[in-house]
């Protein structure tokens, strides 16, 4: 309980001084103004939701291989947690989307892989609750798990391999794409924040399924 | 202060979003918790 407290107090303070960079430290953009500030939630979530799956891809892989629980319990952790990062860039996009771009969505390659992506690891959640025997329902959902992972780097590449509403990249994007110094540091800052939050629901979620896993354990000495 | 709202908005919806799913997990991990002191407690008076 100690530990969780003070875990969640250290990630506010990281996200506290991640807001003041986005507000206070980077510049204002010269054409979009205010508006552009919800950058510095909307990218870094993106690129938290891609890591979560990837953790998630990890965890799938590591229960196939060695049908050891823990690497299940890491599965759906980091499937829930990068399920909540990219509700927040799904909310977060077309709010930004609408005033500059005069529409709520676009159905560019960027945009629907990123709804397909929400869409996977929704299913992936409910494909858990269809099955009640923890081995056969942690097999089946690691398998999907793999695949539904194929569009995280469609997802990430989109935008480089294909002409889209949503701008080219403007991070890891190489040459004749970039921030402003100040813009990229609090763009980082921000995404360090975001990824302490993603470590500390993942391990909130994660102590979850293994009281989950005592909870049945009890239970059956119990009957 | 052009666009005020919507990024007020984008940020409340943000947070939001996070602060719920911290609280939905606190309360399934306190409820689960509960679950077990009193399946211990059956057992032990058995």
């Amino acid at each position: 309980m100690k530990r969780s407290v003070f875990g969640g107090l250290a990630v506010l303070a990281l996200l506290a001084v991640a807001g003041g960079a986005a507000f206070f430290y980077a510049p204002a953009e010269r054409t979009m103004g205010l508006i552009q500030r919800i950058f510095y939630l909307h990218a870094p979530s993106g690129m938290t939701a891609l890591v979560a799956f990837l953790i998630c891809f990890i965890g799938n892989l590591g229960y196939v291989f060695s049908r050891k629980e823990h690497w299940d319990w890491l599965g759906v952790s980091s499937a829930e947690v990068g399920l909540v990062f990219c509700s927040v860039v799904l909310v977060t996009g077309p709010i930004w989307a609408h005033p500059v771009w005069g529409v709520w969505w676009a159905w560019d390659a960027r945009l629907t892989l990123t709804a397909v992506l929400w869409l996977l690891y929704v299913s992936y959640l409910l494909l858990r609750t269809l099955t009640e025997e923890p081995g056969r329902r942690a097999l089946a959902s690691a398998v999907y798990g793999i695949f539904a992972f194929l569009d995280v780097p469609l997802v990430y590449m989109s935008i480089r391999w294909w002409r889209t509403q949503h701008p080219q990249p403007v991070v890891f994007g190489g040459r004749g794409s970039g921030l402003e110094p100040r813009m990229r540091l609090a763009m980082f800052v921000f995404w360090a924040a975001l990824l302490a939050l993603m470590t500390f629901l993942i391990w909130l979620r994660y102590r979850l399924e293994a009281l989950r896993a005592s909870a049945a354990a009890v239970r059956r000495e119990a009957e | 202060m052009k666009n005020l709202s919507s990024v007020f908005a984008a940020y409340l919806l943000g947070w939001a979003i996070f602060f719920g799913y911290c609280v939905s997990v606190g309360v399934r991990l306190r409820s689960l918790g509960d679950e077990i002191e009193r399946l211990k407690k059956q057992l032990k008076s058995k």
